[in-house]
């Protein structure tokens, strides 16, 4: 063990000279770093910032569906500002947030690299984010679009009169981004990992990851070809999508959605790899069904590509391949269950600790078994005749991506906080936002079940009366979840100025992460670390002085 | 109704194939709670039996169980498997229609409904049916996507540009039941809809009786077809004729010149008319112009049922609409066949809530008839 040397016992005593946060003040250090941590910091601010303007215009959303009537907002606002929201939740926050961030921030150091394999390409996927971004911002405020953010044909390509294209363009634009990011990912996994860092020894966040970049890189190229074909049609009348000129819209569904519901699987697996960290690590032991977890999260990834035609299963296409469709998205959530059993069964004689972000792997899993079991609703033909383009819809997706998604994303911030900051956050605040936001979002999306059984179309400006009591829950638990997603903003905040100093490893958790400073130095290891342990290995073979630890606790005690 | 309780949480069952979608969706919801409440209760039993003893304690070391994990990939998949097998299933049902319908057109257009029944009736964000009888909509729009959604019957139907999409039902309950368009359509989207009328057959013959039917679709297609378009100047049997025949086709094998075969349907016909050069018949010239931007999807429909009307035997589903009223089919308003002179003057719409059980079935209720515009050219 003693070549392993300090950084591994998880007790470092003495600081970095410079940590990656201090190594530059300057605006440029920042506009033109290449450290894999610091451009996480860079996505971590402007995630953020369209998360807020999503979260706007989804209070927008809910404050209009108080009433039946078309009262705060017209249909046309409404109809943009529905729009607005799905494409920047979308495509501007859902699909980077966990991989550019946290797998930006956190994937060098698990595997023991400097950085990803191509740093400058990681700042250029930042700039093609902040490009297609800047563009679609501005398209938005200029007018907007109100296509829904699926740019269904015909009426993308001929009738609408928003900024499709400069629309379009942005998400093209942001496209490269995820490409990039995806390639990036691929080959630091495969090539730069440290001495003794098995495949098998990868932490699972690593291998979901993998599997999500693999997705980004097959599926982003198809949407890309999609808004082109789209802008080929729109700008010089070609006859691709709209049957008035000879073409067909029901193949835009079919493209759409071949990148789309990959797409849905590039927001939640990097959630999967989250949730598998928390669990493992706060129940301090080994996780159960480690290859099991690793490659439901591969086939995941494979099978995603092939459940497309459960978005047409009443858009007229033939029956038989329906029913194809149908039994391959019911394949396609065995995997998915068998996360949620593996997760369940790592609790079992472990030593579990109730910290935050233990209680968002908790309610995720919670919320992710409702949002995935009526997803089965939705894979059965008989069912989603009457289903689909319902509020059941809207409320099955929000609670895989909201209850999904955004849980594991603010469980994972929550846990690794410390060490991209260096800071510890209030414990306190942090279990009444997590509570809260519970409490929110079950109160804004379960009545959105009912409603949508009921019929109630989505995008819908009014709606009959006797859905209004309903719709009045949903708003009032937006408002609930509003304040506790607005909370973490400030003591996440507040910590940074005012939050106690965090040790390298808090917890005495064995992944690499936790064996080098917080915030770690601009190199990640002071020297490049040999890993001689399994993942989440809690007993000796670790190299953690878990004893030492104890011991100074009860001190402290 | 909805109004009965202070919020509902199911809708009316008001088709014959809404009882199936119900009890799907309860074994559904079944597995749901099942699968959560038990996977939570386990999580938190778990939480409290093995909270940590002591900071920084070590958890047991357990590497995991092939026979678990063989075991809770199978369950699911079984689990899953019926669930696959009982949506198919329904999904058949819903998708499928039978033989013996009556055959109602539908155009969707941003944003209103236009209906033409076989009898001549038009409606515009209404459509009233009887009860009991098999309803199928052809569909078709004139210009974006829209959705055909009746909840109280479980199913719905894309409304797609270019092409004929179908929906069936058979009304169970009498009532007034939402109709909504479900596929974003653009500025007025939450505002295409309206209700479906289900009556009980009187007071649909009364319905029918007392409202204006103007030309059946089998007249304007008629109409359209000899003296409006001219197709009959090409098409009509005879020395002149130069194309194909139009009688006695619809249904059957049509070889073309390229040697392919098509089943002369809906979409064939349509196609014909608006891109002659795509299929073209066998033994005959490409001669054809388009009538692309010539004629309305309204008239289009017109078109194809006038067709259909020419192959008597062929046309199944022609058989109710055309049928259902011989009086409106031949062209006299107000004088159905079904109807009760009485009771068309004292109630002529009664459209809401069709509590007239007591009445019983109609002993005029349509009988098949010989079709009534087949006339030959």
């Amino acid at each position: 063990m003693q070549n392993v040397d300090a950084i591994n016992v998880g007790n470092i005593k003495e600081e970095p000279r410079v940590n990656y946060l201090t190594n530059g003040f300057t605006l440029k250090s920042w506009l033109l770093t290449k450290d894999h941590k610091r451009i996480a910091i860079l996505y971590l601010v402007t995630v953020s910032a369209f998360f807020a303007l999503g979260g706007a215009y989804a209070s927008l959303i809910r404050l209009e569906l108080l009433t039946p009537a078309s009262d705060l907002l017209q249909s046309q606002t409404y109809n943009k500002v529905f729009t607005h929201h799905g494409i920047i939740m979308v495509f501007f926050f859902l699909i980077p947030s966990i991989p550019a961030i946290l797998g930006n921030f956190l994937i060098p150091i698990m595997i023991g690299a400097k950085d990803l394999a191509f740093p400058r390409i990681n700042l250029l996927s930042w700039y093609f984010y902040m490009a297609g971004g800047a563009l679609t911002l501005y398209a938005l405020l200029r007018g907007g679009v109100d296509t829904g953010w699926t740019f269904y044909t015909p009426y993308s390509t001929t009738f609408s009169n928003g900024y499709v294209m400069a629309v379009g363009l942005g998400i093209f634009i942001n496209g490269f981004s995820s490409i990039l990011t995806g390639l990036n990912f691929i080959v630091t996994v495969h090539t730069m990992r440290a001495p003794g860092m098995t495949w098998f020894r990868l932490p699972l966040f690593v291998w979901s990851h993998y599997a999500t970049s693999l997705v980004m890189i097959l599926g982003t190229p198809v949407i890309a070809i999609t808004i082109l074909l789209m802008a080929l049609e729109r700008l010089a009348r070609i006859g691709i999508f709209d049957p008035a000129i000879g073409g067909d819209p029901i193949l835009f569904q079919h493209l759409f959605w071949f990148y789309s519901h990959p797409a849905v699987y590039i927001m939640i697996l990097p959630g999967f790899g989250v949730i598998s960290e928390l669990i493992s690590n706060f129940s301090r032991k080994k996780i159960f069904g480690y290859e099991f977890i690793a490659f439901s999260s591969i086939a995941i990834a494979v099978f995603g590509f092939l459940v497309w035609g459960h978005h047409m299963f009443v858009s007229g296409q033939s029956i038989y391949a329906g029913l194809v469709f149908s039994f391959l998205t019911m394949v396609v959530a065995i995997p998915s269950a068998i996360k949620v059993f593996n997760w369940a069964a790592t609790l079992y004689k472990g030593q579990i600790s109730y910290d935050t972000p233990m209680l968002y792997a908790l309610f995720f899993i919670g919320l992710f078994l409702i949002g995935g079991l009526t997803g089965l609703f939705l894979g059965a033909m008989g069912l989603v005749v009457h289903l689909t383009d319902t509020y059941f819809v809207v409320a099955h997706f929000h609670y895989v991506m909201v209850g999904g998604q955004v849980l594991a994303y603010l469980g994972g911030l929550h846990y690794w906080w410390s060490k991209i900051t260096g800071k510890m956050y209030s414990e306190f605040w942090s279990k009444i936002a997590a509570i809260i936001v519970f409490v929110g979002f079950n109160l804004t999306f379960f009545p959105q079940f009912i409603l949508g059984y009921l019929g109630m179309p989505r995008r819908y400006a009014s709606y009959p009366d006797e859905f209004q009591v309903l719709n009045i829950f949903s708003t009032a638990g937006a408002s609930i979840l509003a304040i506790g997603l607005i909370l973490p903003l400030i003591y996440l905040t507040y910590s940074i100025f005012f939050g106690a100093k965090a040790p390298a490893n808090p917890w005495m958790l064995p992944g690499l992460e936790w064996r080098t400073a917080s915030p770690p130095p601009t190199e990640n290891f002071e020297e490049t670390p040999i890993v001689t342990w399994e993942a989440y290995e809690f007993g000796e073979e670790s190299g953690l002085d878990l004893e030492d630890a104890r011991n100074r606790n009860k001190v402290l005690v | 109704m909805q109004e009965n309780s202070w919020v509902s949480i199911f809708p009316e069952q008001a088709s014959t194939f809404a009882w199936e979608v119900d009890v799907l969706y309860f074994y559904l919801i079944a597995i749901t709670v099942f699968f959560t409440v038990g996977i939570i209760a386990v999580i938190f039993f778990f939480f409290v039996k093995y909270r940590e003893k002591e900071k920084f304690a070590t958890g047991e070391e357990i590497h995991g169980s092939i026979a678990l994990e063989t075991v809770w990939s199978i369950i699911p998949f079984v689990i899953s498997m019926t669930i696959f097998l009982g949506g198919a299933i329904i999904y058949f049902n819903q998708y499928r229609p039978p033989a013996d319908t009556t055959e109602i057109y539908v155009v969707g257009k941003q944003w209103m409904w236009k209906m033409q029944h076989g009898t001549g009736q038009r409606e515009i964000n209404e459509l009233h049916v009887p009860v009991g009888r098999k309803i199928k909509l052809t569909m078709t729009t004139e210009d974006v996507l829209h959705d055909f959604y009746v909840p109280a019957f479980r199913t719905k139907m894309d409304v797609v540009p270019g092409r004929y999409t179908t929906l069936w039902f058979e009304a169970t309950k009498p009532g007034k039941y939402h109709l909504f368009c479900a596929e974003y359509c653009g500025l007025n989207h939450s505002g295409m809809g309206g209700y479906v009328y289900v009556m009980e057959q009187r007071d649909f013959d009364n319905w029918l009786a007392g409202s204006v039917s103007g030309q059946t679709p089998v007249q304007a297609g008629q109409d359209l077809f000899q003296n409006k378009l001219g197709c009959a100047s090409c098409h009509a049997a005879g020395q002149n004729q130069r194309g194909a025949p139009v009688e006695g086709i619809y249904g059957e094998e049509i070889k073309l010149a390229n040697g392919q075969t098509v089943i002369a349907d809906d979409e064939y016909i349509r196609n014909s008319i608006l891109n002659p050069q795509s299929q073209i018949v066998e033994g005959y010239q490409p001669i054809m112009p388009t009538f692309k931007g010539q004629v309305t999807e309204e008239q289009l429909v017109s078109l194809v049922a006038y067709i259909k009307s020419l192959s008597g035997a062929g046309g199944s589903s022609q058989t109710g609409s055309g049928s259902s009223s011989g009086g409106a089919a031949t062209g006299g308003a107000g004088t159905s066949g079904g109807s009760d002179a009485n009771s068309s003057g004292l109630i002529p719409r009664r459209a809401d809530r069709g509590d007239t059980n007591s009445m019983g079935s109609n002993p005029n209720a349509p009988k098949p008839m010989s079709e009534p515009s087949n006339r030959q050219p």
